[in-house]
């Protein structure tokens, strides 16, 4: 995906003034946060289940070039191929590669954030192969001009059934339909003869597990199992190295938060375990299959102060909880991922430079860290990723201004006494009768759409001083 | 006991009757008050800024002037959140201030924290004439709730108080939009994130918003006020607690 997160601002302005948008994203996010919220409830203990999760993962990041070699070993064991890409492009690359060796035309595709992070459909579009997404969100996104997703688990979460029914009469040039039930089984009967056209399968992978060698897939659909085990005699998984669980008892842990943190779903409805390609006593399956674990920037975080974000089940919960999120969507994050974890993944795998926005765009109200299933402080990493824009001479010229007039005064109580018994003044002085401001010059953001309730003129300070004396 | 107030450079300018609430409500509890005349900020705003070392520094002036105190108390969720649980980091690398900080952190404490958990109050000061009466919703600070778990208290201080009445408005614990620099760097997404607290404030009913925290406070209140609410009263818990208004 194209970077775009310097446009954050304006982005969000425009998401902001979009009405259709804003209706869309107010009743998606009362019903993620009430069935997540009424799924943990399922559990006897959720916060014990969250520990051992949180545990879990932080055991396989802290080893994780140890279950990545048992990984390789096992699956390759099973007759997989295990390949590892650097960077994004060499990934995609590697996959193009693949497809070649095998002479594949069409590629089915399951959901896979990874693959936005390549640009997978791009690269193999490029030389003459057709990917196929095969999520019904995601293919709704591809037919609509390749549109990026908003979301990591709801891709098209910023659109309305009105939008995606407009768009199927366009595209599948068939009566408009709003029935969902009609509508999905129309993109089905698209999707079906892709299904069985198709030569190779692509899916993401929400776990590659290194006791056994598999990779394990969630869905709603069932679509990841049509894009392996259906006609394809290939099938790549690629995820990044960051997914891997040691043990298959690990799966479980995670699997018990990973559907309940996500949709508030006790299960998904397809989960799928795949170990190997098809062995010659078995009825399906693909006849290859391949590894495409991905870095694009994720070593670069271990030993890091960011550490911590690698264990990141990509369940969306923190975006679903985020308040910011809720009023401007996915695309104004203006890269892969949004949300809380996007604003903190972004920077480490674009680059800071380019996402001065997004830490700062948060109210740090810390609902994405209670609502994290391997309790992610996110809150502190986006409070990090500040401090290191602020250390390398990122912010604008009169954040240190200000800043520096500010420690100058707050550490001297004297000049602060006198600094703070003027602004009292004047502060009371613009708010005139009403006690209201409605402008002032150097907070226009505040002032634009608030008033500053004014104060009555004299600091506690003076007030205390004088009823003390008296 | 002995309790230093940690007034919040907010309420000293902004509204410094919250800070006289306070002190009657501590007194009431049989505290013997005493307010540090050289104290300024906590640091807050520039740890949330990312300069560190400023940040820092304020953070060993509270030290200095707080730290002989049985109990520090705070009319507010958000400083006594970056004292009790961000301050550990401001002082990572400094183990003589890491240690000063131990000894102080666990006797600081958010104002209804202290009044519930501490002192366990359990009669209000007499209410001034015609105080507040009516129904209140009450909205639950970020830091206050989910770094320092001030939830249960003020609703359970609130509720002795005689004529006012709460009525829970819906996603009372999401929060309003301020985020402190976020409100004026980000003015609009604060907007559109505090005009969704105004509704579930009106659509509660309530006479008046109570909460503890200023910056909550003059977010909520500001924009209520430029939509044309002048009725729905705003005010801090220590205000309603202490009877003042």
């Amino acid at each position: 995906m194209q970077v775009q997160t310097m446009h954050f601002k304006s982005r969000a302005g425009e998401k902001l003034a979009d009405q259709r948008l804003q209706q869309t994203l107010k009743k998606f996010a009362g019903r993620f946060v009430a069935s997540r919220a009424q799924a943990i409830t399922e559990l006897d203990d959720f916060e014990a289940t969250r520990d051992a999760a949180t545990e879990r993962r932080m055991r396989a990041i802290e080893n994780l070039d140890v279950w990545l070699a048992t990984f390789e070993k096992e699956a390759t064991r099973r007759g997989a191929t295990v390949l590892y890409a650097e960077t994004a492009e060499q990934a995609s690359k590697l996959v193009v590669e693949i497809a070649k060796k095998h002479g594949v035309k069409k590629v089915t595709k399951s959901k896979s954030m990874v693959s936005e992070e390549m640009q997978l459909n791009h690269a193999l579009e490029e030389v003459g192969i057709t990917p196929v997404e095969t999520d019904l969100g995601e293919y709704i996104l591809q037919i609509n001009d390749n549109e990026p997703p908003s979301h990591i688990i709801a891709p098209v979460i910023h659109k309305d059934k009105e939008e995606v029914a407009d768009l199927f009469a366009r595209v599948h040039q068939k009566p408009r339909l709003t029935d969902i039930t009609e509508m999905t089984r129309e993109a089905r009967d698209m999707l079906r003869p892709q299904f069985l056209s198709a030569d190779m399968g692509v899916t993401g992978g929400n776990f590659i597990i290194a006791e056994s060698g598999s990779v394990a897939v969630v869905t709603n659909e069932g679509n990841e199992g049509m894009c392996t085990v259906m006609p394809p005699k290939v099938h790549v998984v690629v995820t990044g190295i960051e997914k891997v669980l040691p043990t298959l008892s690990d799966l479980a842990t995670v699997m018990r938060l990973l559907p309940r943190s996500a949709t508030g779903q006790s299960i998904s409805n397809y989960f799928s375990l795949l170990t190997g390609p098809r062995a010659s006593d078995e009825k399906d399956g693909p006849e290859h299959m391949y590894f495409v674990l991905v870095d694009a920037g994720r070593t670069s975080l271990i030993g890091s102060e960011f550490q911590d974000m690698l264990r990141c089940i990509r369940c969306g919960a923190c975006m679903n909880h985020c308040p910011v999120y809720q009023k401007i969507g996915g695309h104004s994050y203006g890269w892969v991922y949004p949300g809380p974890m996007g604003s903190v993944l972004t920077p480490s795998y674009v680059g800071i430079e380019k996402t001065l926005d997004l830490p700062h765009a948060s109210t740090l109200c810390g609902e994405c860290h209670v609502a994290c299933p391997v309790k992610i402080p996110l809150p502190d990493l986006l409070r990090k990723l500040r401090e290191k824009q602020f250390d390398r001479g990122l912010r604008p010229g009169f954040e240190y201004f200000a800043f520096g007039m500010w420690a100058f005064v707050t550490k001297r109580p004297a000049l602060y006494r006198f600094a703070t018994k003027i602004a009292a003044r004047m502060l009371k002085f613009m708010g005139g009768q009403q006690r209201l401001i409605h402008s002032l010059p150097l907070a226009a953001g505040w002032t634009d759409n608030r008033d500053m309730p004014a104060p009555s003129g004299k600091t506690f300070r003076e007030l205390y001083q004088e009823k003390t004396k008296s | 006991m002995r309790v230093g107030l940690f007034v919040t450079c907010l309420i000293d300018v902004m509204r410094p009757e919250i800070g006289f609430s306070a002190i009657k409500l501590l007194e009431s509890a049989g505290c013997e008050v005493v307010v540090p005349a050289s104290q300024t900020c906590c640091g807050q705003p520039a740890y949330s800024g990312g300069n560190k070392a400023a940040a820092r520094e304020l953070a060993e002036k509270f030290l200095d002037e707080f730290e002989s105190f049985d109990y520090v108390v705070i009319p507010s969720g958000s400083c006594g959140g970056t004292i009790k649980t961000h301050y550990d980091d401001l002082f990572a690398g400094h183990p003589r201030l890491l240690e000063r900080l131990a000894k102080v952190k666990s006797r600081v404490y958010e104002l209804t924290d202290f009044l519930a958990s501490v002192v366990n109050l359990q009669t209000l000061p007499p209410p001034t004439a015609g105080s507040f009466k009516g129904t209140i919703t009450y909205h639950d600070s970020c830091s206050g709730l989910r770094e320092l778990g001030v939830q249960k208290q003020p609703r359970e201080l609130l509720a002795k108080r005689a004529g006012v009445e709460l009525k829970e408005m819906d996603e009372a614990r999401v929060c309003c939009g301020f985020g402190g620099t976020f409100a004026v760097k980000y003015g609009d997404i604060s907007t559109a994130i505090v005009d969704d607290k105004c509704a579930n404030i009106h659509a509660s009913g309530a006479d008046a918003v109570v909460l503890g925290d200023l910056g909550c406070m003059l977010n909520i209140e500001g924009r209520l006020r430029r939509t044309g609410d002048t009725k729905t009263r705003v005010l801090h818990v220590a205000q309603v607690l202490s009877g003042d208004v």
